[in-house]
């Protein structure tokens, strides 16, 4: 297989890298939901993602990606039981997946063959540690949305069928992508996700000159173009390394606390996820910068991302949710010159 | 044969998906069944296509275990996925293909296993592809309105090796990307494949004809091919006048070094928008927002008929001609007896008893449809009509909350108009409420019948459809379209009593100052409630409408 297009390389769309690189940083944020336009690199760059994501360790034969022996779930009867190096699983879901493969089911080929009752893990179990990759999730059947969203909140699946109880950890980060103006995704759905961002088409010539002269380079010669990148993406990942290694010593001063309270209740955001999701971002992007606290700037730089598809919906409103966000939060917070002295 | 006819297009089209199927990544063959279409068919043949239809059942989408073939020969034989494997991938009857298999398909093209040939043969409005396909494939021909004389055979098409390695050894020069780019952004064309799939066609262009640059001519024809049908028809005007500063500066830069390769996005734009009719452009920019506004509710249900419901865990039960059997999970609940049965009963491959036996299960429950017939017309559009907007906005944001889709149609003048076919998309309705202009006389009878013409057309799709009416009530244009306050009147009451007999459980908000007994009466023909409104209180409408949309 090819390697993807590597993530360095994706021209602007600052909003949607930041976001990503943010989840990488602290996955337990919870996934990112990329909407917009076609052809914007959103497919890109979570294919990208993966390849940038340092390896797991796991246990080689564990369908579950378990990280420990012990780990392992029994009716899987793991023989191979070496600790190895795996990619960051990056699972598609594919839009018409019927609830078997997403969930695992009895293992039809060893029922007739061997007469035996097994369990055939599915989609849920490769994404463990992962990342699960829904396009087009707004058109996703809403049987399986309320499956995933049971799934995606207990960090377990069990099934429960064909005489079978199975069940086996099942955390993962959602990334979903899609476009607004096929449909919306229902609030339940929405609020699962930790970020969310809007993309765009660039306006300008000249950038997108620049993409489609990236994207030329890598199609025809993929090798070249990956080596050019790989410096810039090595770094990357370093970066993401080390912001995980200083996530746990980042402090975070009460009065950061009471501001995304303030946010969160001037928004009318609603339930405690947005709150904890603003800290949680907020905190990673202090890692990532390398500071040593949460200050109002990672706050402002984060907001938009981690309120905007939270707040009470105004199906009406003209001005984007972002730029609801962004309001309030110079209103919260005081314009950018106040915060910064 | 002039340099725009569809069959040169046609046959250019398929040496490049010769020459590099999953780089092309697809062709989109707009024409219906023909003589021209068969020639282009035939000339596929000789890439030997695999031939899928929309009906494509997971399994041979996925590859997996062959359950026949298993049965027969009691160990497991898989099959490959059938867009594994590379080459090029045929898909008949494109217009019916469902967004879930538009989906497995985009990511089967994405990841370089197939290229694709859609065979679209769209005849109504609304009919078409998933726009996730639409946009990744790079090819579009028409073969409409090709005259049989026009139909000189199609060469077979062969690729040799030379141009292969020409092909893979041209570069676009970073002018040509530009000229690419800009020809995208006077067509109005946002996706950013475009330019880079357009690029593609006009190095295998250059390769084929034997040279070794690219002309201005290869940019040309390849904008012809893969960027015409993008464009929207108005588009060259409307999207170059707001920007005027960059381009001037660039074809400065530009054209000073290197006047000869070099060519002028407008000659590329015009290009592009001779190539297709305008009728064919307009066709295709409205289908585009007809289908992104229609596709909302997924998998292409309500093209097929029938909503298919949300599938149910199959239940043990006795096979008596009308229900289905779920094969797979007959053979699962037979599966871990086998080894029992075998030593049972004889040498069989399989053991089936009549108590494994599963059948499928449906919840039926079909989606409500709410249409919403607004009065635009000159008594209304003075006072009340950004009122009347407001209140459906928050109408729509109940509905929205509920799951129901939405459709719109609007009334004035003399005619009743589909704004906005059924959708559950927000953005959509909004923009199309905002378009809405007012004025003119109140045709109510018109709308009234438009709006019972689609609840007839979509309870055909498995929804269930309530009319809401919004009026001031005073209808003074009839049927046929002429200024008779009488016979508007009784034409309104005429087709509200139908509507009553086929439809009933509706609602008509009067939206008149003072409440309506005309209108009461109506609603009352209808079998609808009558709520009226002297002002339109956002809240006060929420409260009222509450009850009766939850009934």
């Amino acid at each position: 297989m090819t390697k993807p297009f590597p993530f360095s390389a994706i021209v602007g769309q600052d909003d949607m890298k930041q976001a990503m690189v943010l989840t990488a940083v602290d996955p337990s944020i919870g996934g990112v939901l990329v909407f917009g336009d076609r052809g914007t690199g959103k497919s890109t760059a979570v294919r990208a993602l993966a390849a940038l994501l340092p390896p797991i360790r796991q246990v080689a034969g564990c369908p579950v990606n378990s990280a420990r022996k012990a780990d392992c779930p029994d009716w899987a009867e793991v023989e191979d039981t070496r600790l190895v190096n795996r990619p960051t699983p990056v699972v598609d879901l594919p839009l018409g997946v019927t609830e078997d493969r997403v969930t695992g089911a009895l293992d039809i080929e060893r029922a007739l063959t061997r007469g035996e009752k097994a369990f055939q893990p599915g989609l849920l179990a490769r994404a463990n540690r992962g990342y699960l990759y829904i396009d087009e999730v707004n058109l996703l059947e809403d049987h399986i949305v309320d499956l995933l969203l049971d799934v995606a909140q207990s960090g377990e699946n069990v099934v429960e069928r064909e005489g079978m109880s199975i069940r086996h950890p099942a955390r993962f980060v959602l990334v979903g992508s899609g476009n607004p103006e096929e449909g919306e995704l229902r609030p339940q759905l929405l609020d699962r996700f930790g970020l969310s961002v809007d993309v765009t088409s660039p306006r300008d010539v000249d950038t997108r000159v620049e993409v489609v002269r990236r994207r030329d380079a890598y199609e025809r010669d993929g090798k070249a173009f990956l080596r050019d990148w790989e410096a810039a993406d090595a770094d990357l990942r370093k970066a993401i390394l080390a912001a995980r290694k200083a996530l746990v010593k980042i402090a975070t001063p009460d009065a950061i606390l009471r501001d995304c309270a303030a946010l969160c209740i001037a928004l009318g955001a609603d339930g405690l996820r947005g709150e904890l999701t603003l800290l949680k971002t907020a905190r990673a992007q202090a890692a990532y910068e390398g500071a040593t606290d949460v200050s109002r700037a990672h706050l402002r730089r984060v907001a938009p991302m981690a309120l905007q598809h939270r707040l009470r919906r105004d199906p009406m409103d003209e001005a984007g949710s972002a730029t609801r966000v962004m309001r309030v939060v110079t209103e919260t917070l005081g314009p950018i010159q106040a915060a910064a002295e | 044969m002039n340099d725009g006819h569809p069959w040169g297009l046609a046959r250019d089209a398929l040496r490049l998906i010769a020459l590099d199927p999953v780089g092309m990544a697809g062709l989109w063959l707009r024409a219906r069944p023909g003589p021209a279409r068969d020639g282009v068919t035939a000339a596929l043949e000789a890439l030997s296509p695999r031939r899928i239809h929309p009906g494509l059942s997971d399994e041979a989408l996925d590859g997996g275990l062959d359950l026949a073939a298993t049965l027969a020969a009691g160990a497991p034989r898989y099959r490959d996925s059938i867009l594994a494997g590379g080459g090029l991938v045929c898909l008949a009857m494109a217009e019916r293909c469902s967004a879930a298999l538009a989906a497995r398909l985009c990511q089967a093209m994405d990841a370089g296993h197939c290229g694709l040939v859609a065979l679209d043969e769209a005849a109504e409005e609304g009919e078409g592809m998933p726009l996730a396909l639409r946009d990744r494939l790079g090819l579009f021909v028409a073969l409409d309105g090709i005259a049989l004389a026009d139909l000189a055979p199609l060469a077979p098409i062969a690729v040799d090796p030379a141009t292969r390695t020409r092909y893979a050894d041209l570069a676009l020069t970073e002018d040509d990307h530009r000229t690419l780019v800009e020809t995208c952004a006077a067509l109005g064309i946002d996706s950013l494949r475009a330019p880079l799939l357009a690029g593609r066609a006009a190095r295998g262009l250059a390769a084929l004809a034997g040279r070794d640059a690219i002309s201005a001519r290869d940019l040309q024809r390849a904008a012809m091919l893969a960027l015409a049908h993008r464009g929207s028809p108005a588009a060259d005007e409307a999207d170059t006048t707001p920007d005027p500063t960059p381009e001037p500066d660039t074809t400065d830069q530009d054209d000073a070094p290197e006047t000869a390769a070099s060519l002028p996005s407008e000659l590329l734009v015009e290009a592009a928008l001779a190539t297709l009719p305008q009728d064919l452009l307009a066709r295709l920019a409205d289908d585009r927002q007809a289908r992104s506004a229609s596709s909302a509710h997924g998998s292409g249900a309500a093209i097929r008929g029938n909503r298919r419901g949300r599938p149910l865990a199959s239940r043990p039960g006795r096979l008596d001609g009308s229900a289905r059997l779920d094969v797979t999970a007959t053979l699962r609940a037979a599966a871990p007896w086998q080894t029992l049965r075998a030593a049972q009963g004889g040498k069989r491959l399989v053991h089936l008893r009549p108590s494994d036996f599963r059948i499928r299960r449906f919840d039926q429950k079909s989606d409500r449809l709410l249409i919403f017939t607004l009065d635009a017309s000159g008594s209304q559009a003075m006072a009340r009509l950004a009122e009347v907007k407001g209140a459906i906005e928050l109408l729509l944001s109940q509905s929205y909350a509920r799951r129901d889709h939405v459709a719109l149609i609007g009334f004035r003048g003399t005619v009743a108009e589909l704004l906005l076919p059924p959708t559950r998309s927000l953005v959509q309705t909004k923009r199309r409420l905002a378009a809405l202009p007012g004025g003119g006389g109140t045709p109510l009878a018109a709308g009234l019948t438009a709006a019972l013409d689609l609840a007839r057309q979509v309870a055909g799709q498995g929804f269930t459809p309530s009319i809401v009416v919004l009026t001031d009530g005073r209808a003074n244009i009839d049927l046929g379209g002429q200024a008779d306050r009488m016979r508007a009147g009784q034409d309104a009451a005429r087709v509200a009593r139908v509507i009553g007999a086929t439809r009933p459980g509706g609602l008509v908000i009067d939206t008149g100052r003072r409440a309506n007994a005309q209108l009461q009466e109506l609603a009352g023909r209808m079998a609808a409630h009558y709520l009226p409104l002297p002002r339109v209180d956002a809240s006060q409408l929420g409260t009222a409408v509450r009850p009766i949309l939850a009934s």
